[in-house]
């Protein structure tokens, strides 16, 4: 069993109808811890420590986040400034992550027609989330491609359960090492063909 | 040797309900039962510890009632009373005339004249007030549908009493023997015209007077800073109104009850609740006493078959006039049954308005006398009537949809108490109120409150260390209690009232200084707040910014400072127990002002964030690394 932690941010979160389904999905998991930022740090003072032997426990490193701005919100910038650390996270004496699993889990305004070339966003989410892929990379870390909850603004209640269904299921896998990293990185998210990412 | 008498009476009616209302509450009986078993146990027919003056008791007890529709009235503001107008006038009054005449029919088809039946219909049409809303109380049922219909149907019944005590003596047949009775009236003689006028005036008193006069009456009582003398002036308050309704004809529980709704918009009102509350529980413990003591159980003896055949028939009659006029207002199937089980007996005022009946020549003592029992017994028989109903038929018609509906209705109480509406509780309060969280503020400095309910804020006179006025203000159903006061011992107090009473209360306490922060520690709070603290912090990081510290660095330094002095103060509070006892006071200030310094020394040296720090990084790349 890989232990699964979520390194979740959003700012508002009361008022996230995506987000809050997907956590409260993740949170009675066993083996999925749930790390709440803006609820643990809400004046960004985040404890280096603290979140670097939490980060040391687990095997499996979900960011899960809106797609602000093409990007995270500010305090997981904040954490990946401070707690990814030379000498640990990275540098020769660095390799507390090497061989550790990650991925982002977004949920974006946009729909998936709107992340391509011709469409109003200009580049994949593949090619935005590259800061991401980069920081993993240079950490040793095993990147995987993210599970993406696409035109938030238009999702209906059934929809928004059945993509919290799926990144409960998709934490389970990651969890009993039912996901094959390799055969995962031929999709450009996760849930677009679920099924075969988790070996089915 | 009268004094001892008294003292005698005390000792028995008190052992006795010390003794047997624990044990019936332990076997799920409820309290009002235990006192009924109580009076039975110490009755004529029991001990024999209590003879006669049982029946001086039953009327000196019936204040009791008076008391507890006072603090009904209390939690129920003006609206609300309008909001239920339809449920009392229609509900209540269908209740009360639908079961008179159908009780009237059983009577005169039992053998009685009309107008005899009609008076026994009447009187026996009206249900216990005092076992119905203590029993739905102890449950906590009095804010379900059928609890609230229930109280619609008792308020009726108070007030028709009035008009029957008019009508009953009409219904005398032969020579009336009534003159001489009701001598302490001040309206006897006077013609009908001039009656109701002194009639309305009273309410008119009672409510302009409540209004008006009563809040600088208290502010001045309450500016002795004497705790009995407002219990003095809340019972004198009580006292007179039921003296002035008994003066002009009119019930002394429906003249409470209005002066009762007039104050309850008042600062003064959980106060008032606190002061009156135990009163009205020994009273109406009393109360219940002596209606078991009362019931003859002789007079049930010699005639068995008969006494239970009307009990049966009484319970009988009214069930199902009740369940048919609640299914008829729209009541669920659960919600009916509970209402109608709950209003199945008799009441209190048929002992009242039976001995008036006999008196007037109404009804015979041959009628009265066993009826008189049978309405005892029946009292007698309501809480294992309701405990029947809660374990055997609530179970099998399902859930209590009802339950979960407008659960403040009557209380209309907050989540948060606050303690002390002074410098700091009264912006916790306005942080609060402008982020749409009602809280219930207490404050004991009546100025104050004047001041604050004048600019519209919901504060209440009153002491909060006290459990009474804790109840009062809503603490068994609130979530968080601030406490803001400034007086460190009162604080304790409260904390330590808090814990034994109210485990689920999350406590927020303000410490006046270090020590005291201590002192909170130890008494188990986990949230103390040092008054001063922040505002230091502040001033310190504002003199850092001022010798050229950069704003977010001294920011994040006084938040580092802060954690480090919270958790030293937690290590601290530990520690200082081990210590002997002889070490002077100054020393020990001198000691913990020098660890106090040492802590912040190591805690400077430490590197949170090191990641901004990119000298390993540069070391790293200066010895060739390949990145």
């Amino acid at each position: 069993m890989r232990k699964v932690l979520i390194i979740f941010a959003h700012p508002a979160l009361e008022r996230s109808r995506v987000n809050r389904a997907l956590i409260e999905a993740a949170a009675g998991v066993e083996g999925v811890r749930v790390h709440d930022l803006y609820q643990a740090y809400p004046d960004f003072d985040i404890d280096v420590p603290f979140e670097q032997r939490l980060l040391e426990a687990h095997g499996v490193v979900v960011l899960q986040h809106p797609f602000f701005w093409y990007s995270a919100p500010a305090i997981l910038k904040q954490w990946q400034d401070l707690v990814l650390e030379h000498g640990w996270a990275y540098g020769h004496a660095g390799t507390a992550l090497k061989g550790k699993w990650t991925l982002n889990a977004i949920t974006a305004g946009g729909g998936e027609d709107s992340y391509r070339r011709e469409g109003g966003n200009r580049f994949e989410i593949g090619e935005l989330l590259a800061p991401f892929e980069a920081t993993a990379r240079l950490c040793g870390m095993i990147w995987l491609p993210p599970f993406v909850v696409h035109g938030t603004h238009r999702l209906g209640d059934a929809e928004i359960d059945a993509h919290a269904g799926d990144y409960r299921r998709l934490l389970i896998g990651l969890r009993d090492g039912a996901v094959d990293a390799a055969a995962a990185r031929r999709w450009p998210r996760l849930n677009m063909d679920l099924a075969a990412v988790l070996g089915g | 040797m009268h004094g001892e008498g008294f003292f005698y009476q005390a000792f028995v009616y008190l052992l006795a309900a010390v003794v047997s209302v624990p044990i019936a509450k332990r076997l799920g009986l409820g309290s009002v039962l235990g006192y009924l078993l109580a009076g039975i146990a110490i009755g004529p027919w029991g001990l024999r510890l209590v003879g006669e003056e049982g029946a001086d008791v039953l009327h000196f007890a019936e204040f009791g009632v008076v008391m507890m529709l006072f603090l009904i009235g209390l939690e129920l503001q003006p609206s609300l009373l309008w909001r239920l107008r339809v449920p009392i006038v229609g509900l209540g009054g269908l209740q009360v005339g639908v079961t008179a005449l159908t009780l009237t029919a059983v009577a005169v088809a039992l053998g009685l004249p009309w107008n005899a039946g009609l008076a026994v219909g009447l009187i026996l049409a009206l249900s216990s007030t005092a076992i119905v809303l203590q029993t739905l109380e102890e449950k906590g049922l009095l804010k379900t549908d059928a609890g609230q219909s229930a109280f619609s149907v008792l308020l009726f019944q108070d007030i028709a009493v009035i008009p029957m005590l008019a009508v009953l003596p009409l219904l005398a047949v032969g020579e009336t023997r009534a003159t001489a009775s009701g001598g302490t009236s001040w309206i006897d003689g006077l013609p009908p015209v001039a009656k109701t006028l002194v009639v309305l005036a009273a309410v008119v008193a009672i409510v302009v007077g409540g209004r008006y006069l009563t809040r600088p009456a208290f502010r001045f009582i309450a500016r002795a800073r004497l705790r009995e003398l407002f219990t003095a002036a809340a019972l004198l308050l009580v006292i007179a109104i039921a003296l002035l309704m008994s003066r002009v004809g009119l019930s002394p529980a429906l003249g409470t009850f209005l002066a009762g709704v007039v104050l309850a918009n008042s600062e003064y009102r959980h106060e008032l609740e606190g002061d009156i509350e135990p009163f009205k529980g020994l009273l109406l413990g009393l109360f219940f006493i002596a209606v078991g003591a009362s019931v003859d159980f002789g007079l049930v003896a010699s005639r068995p078959a008969v006494v239970a055949g009307l009990v049966a028939a009484l319970l009988a009659t009214k069930f199902g006039v009740l369940l048919v006029l609640g299914r008829a207002f729209g009541m669920g199937t659960d919600q009916n049954l509970l209402f109608s089980f709950a209003l199945a007996q008799g009441g209190e005022f048929a002992f009242v308005l039976f001995s008036f009946a006999s008196q007037h020549g109404v009804l015979p003592v041959s009628v009265t006398g066993p009826l008189v029992a049978v309405v005892a017994l029946s009292m007698a028989l309501t809480p294992l009537v309701m405990l029947v109903h809660e374990r055997l038929v609530a179970p099998r018609i399902g859930r209590r949809e009802g339950e979960a509906r407008e659960p403040d209705a009557i209380t209309g109480s907050s989540q948060v108490i606050i303690a002390g509406y002074g410098r700091v509780g009264s912006v916790i309060g306005r942080l609060l109120a402008a982020n749409g969280i009602s809280a219930t503020v207490l404050d004991h400095d009546s100025d104050h409150v004047e001041l604050l309910r004048r600019f519209g804020q919901r504060v209440f006179y009153g002491d909060a260390s006290r459990h009474d006025l804790l109840e009062a203000a809503g603490a068994g159903s609130a979530r968080v209690l601030v406490i803001a006061i400034d007086d460190p011992d009162k604080i304790l107090q409260i904390v330590e009232t808090a814990h034994r009473y109210y485990p689920h209360l999350q406590v927020l306490a303000r410490a006046v200084s270090r020590t005291h922060a201590y002192e909170l520690l130890d008494a188990g709070v986990e949230l103390v707040y040092r008054e001063n603290l922040d505002t230091s912090l502040q001033m310190g990081v504002d003199v850092m910014r001022a010798m050229g510290v950069r704003a977010y660095e001294a920011g994040r330094r006084s938040r580092l400072f802060r954690r480090h002095d919270e958790l030293g103060l937690r290590e601290l509070a530990a520690m200082r127990e081990d210590r002997p006892a002889y070490i002077r006071r100054a020393r020990q200030q001198l000691e913990e002002l020098e660890r106090i310094l040492t802590a912040d020394r190591l805690e400077a040296d430490e590197q949170r964030d090191a990641a901004w720090d990119t000298r390993t990084l540069r070391e790293e790349m200066a010895g060739g690394a390949e990145r």
